[in-house]
């Protein structure tokens, strides 16, 4: 079994956000780039496939030479080989575009994605790239498991969850759960040595154009202060007369 | 040209968010001088999409939507979004809004902006407020393709009444189906869900133990509140995953959102963030989520929490 897994660059989840040059980009001073969160459930997950059913796995972005740090930390994780398509990722349909062709490129028969990346929360590389390569999806999932060109996936729903059958191949996004908080890697010295000699190919795009941008971006009005009370029966009173939600 | 919206339902009923759609389509509608036509799959009776603002109400009956399948509703939105010339296509954040929202794109060739918090401050060229960056921050978006597809965030824009007479047809595209199957549901039918609350009650650490949770359990059953969590609560086993709220867990839009023995590190805030109104009880005075909410007390929730159930129970049988 072949899997990609796409890792988004993402500021660290502690980050403080500001944004520069008239509030048209993200300021990247002093901030910390990681794997995104929900990448990285998948990533464990691909591992647990490398490791018990022999799957090799590649990982794959959408970026600058800025983000392959993040790449090679993958590597170190565990994955094979990375790709890194040379070029800014700006909407999710011009990423998933060009994840789409890597993806058929190489014939991976499992792609593994985020529910969503903690900085634009799109929630649509996966999805798309499953419609635009002709592959089954499933999102929010919370298990998988493999049994030849048979997937059963389960999916996070409101309010429980539920059991898919599926075939190969296969696009899912993943999230917490795929693998527990406790199971995700942090890479020892003998990993990280290795990713230093793991292949990271950089691949030019295809023609790709976005078809959303960003004008602006804007930082929530300020909190106003908390307002402390005494006793519950000040608080019924502030929430049924001040607040009105009750 | 015009606005299509498709409102969900579940078990034949309309869900509250498909009126909050429904209300949104008809505020971008009137800023475009159209109309608002809804597609619904297997819902009962349509009529009362109209007191929102659809003029037109495209009925799909099939049977072989009768469970949810990510590639067939987005086959069918995008048949009815065709076969209106649909503009803007408006769909919602639910699980299963999110999860179609992608193939309809694909399938319409059209951009994609989810998390839509407001109309949009131009329909030419059509550019969205949506939250980026999980709640710490908005992006007003321009989308350029011909058809747009927007993703309205929960509990942000609000339902609007605004009655329209919406005339009724049946709808019969020819359906591409996926290949994914549903085996099983395993979903709680006699609680509200997180996704659905209008008021959430979540604990943390501060409590203790699971043993303890039937305080936050009164307490929401006194309000018609669903139950949520904090990370450590879930990790250690305390409750379900499908009740951990934050940036790795469920996100929580409500109108009240009251945290019980939770600190509030960013994770955890910056998942509840889009609640209207944060209520805090915690007895550590220096707990950070004191400075995200709107109302604290600062006290041993194994007192406080059981003083407030009773007194909510006397208000609402005051109220009642």
């Amino acid at each position: 079994m072949k899997i990609l897994v796409c890792i988004s660059h993402v500021p660290d989840t502690t980050s403080k956000i500001n944004f520069t040059d008239g509030d048209t980009k993200f300021d990247t001073n002093g901030v910390q780039f990681v794997i995104n969160p929900n990448d990285e459930f998948g990533l464990t997950r691909a591992m647990w496939f490398k490791e018990k059913q022999g799957a090799s796995v590649h990982v794959a972005n959408v970026g600058g030479p800025e983000t392959e740090p993040t790449l090679r930390k993958a590597l170190a994780i565990g994955a094979d080989e990375a790709i890194r398509v040379n070029t800014v990722a700006t909407d999710g349909y011009s990423v998933a575009k060009q994840l789409a062709n890597v993806v058929k490129e190489g014939g991976y028969d499992l792609v593994i994605g985020g529910r969503e990346s903690i900085d634009y929360n799109g929630g649509m590389v996966p999805g798309m790239i499953a419609k635009l390569t002709g592959a089954n999806f499933v999102n929010t999932c919370i298990g998988l498991e493999v049994d030849g060109s048979t997937a059963t996936a389960v999916r996070e729903i409101d309010g429980g969850k539920e059991t898919l059958k599926t075939e190969l191949p296969l696009v899912i996004g993943g999230q917490k759960g795929l693998v527990e908080e406790s199971d995700l890697r942090i890479p020892n010295m003998r990993g990280i040595m290795q990713a230093r000699s793991k292949p990271l190919h950089v691949k030019e795009p295809i023609d790709a154009a976005a078809e959303t941008q960003t004008a602006s971006f804007e930082k929530p009005a300020p909190k106003g202060a908390v307002k402390l009370v005494d006793n519950v029966d000040e608080l019924v009173n502030l929430l049924h007369n001040e607040a009105k939600v009750i | 040209m015009s606005v299509l919206v498709y409102a969900e339902s579940e078990n034949g009923k309309f869900k509250k968010i498909a009126h909050e759609a429904v209300s949104y389509a008809k505020g971008i509608a009137d800023m475009m001088g159209t109309q608002v036509t809804a597609v619904t799959i297997n819902a009962g009776d349509t009529s009362e999409l109209g007191n929102y603002g659809a003029s037109k109400v495209l009925e799909i009956a099939n049977d072989g939507l009768s469970s949810f399948d990510a590639e067939g509703y987005a086959d069918a939105v995008a048949h009815a979004a065709k076969n209106e010339g649909a503009e803007v296509v408006v769909l919602t954040s639910s699980a299963d809004g999110k999860f179609m929202a992608p193939l309809v794109a694909v399938n319409l060739e059209a951009g994609y902006v989810p998390n839509v918090t407001e109309l949009p401050s131009s329909t030419a060229p059509f550019k969205v407020k949506h939250s980026v960056y999980t709640n710490k921050a908005f992006s007003h978006t321009e989308i350029n393709t011909a058809t747009k597809v927007v993703g309205l965030a929960k509990n942000a824009y609000g339902v609007k009444e605004n009655a329209t007479s919406a005339a009724s047809e049946s709808f019969a595209p020819s359906i591409n189906k996926g290949n994914v199957e549903v085996v099983s549901v395993d979903k709680a039918t006699d609680k509200v869900t997180i996704a659905d609350a209008e008021i959430v009650v979540s604990g943390g650490r501060g409590l203790k133990g699971p043993e303890n949770w039937g305080l936050i359990e009164d307490l929401a059953q006194t309000l018609g509140a669903a139950t949520a969590c904090s990370k450590p609560v879930s990790d250690m086993g305390w409750r379900p995953h499908s009740e951990h709220v934050g940036q790795t867990g469920k996100p929580v839009a409500s109108t009240l959102y009251i945290a019980i023995g939770i600190s509030g590190a960013i994770q955890h805030l910056a998942g509840i963030n889009s609640s209207k109104v944060k209520v805090v009880i915690n007895n550590d005075p220096e707990a950070p989520f004191f400075k995200a909410a709107d109302y604290g007390i600062v006290g041993d929730a194994f007192e406080v929490v059981p003083q407030l159930t009773e007194k909510l129970k006397a208000f609402k049988a005051q109220n009642a």
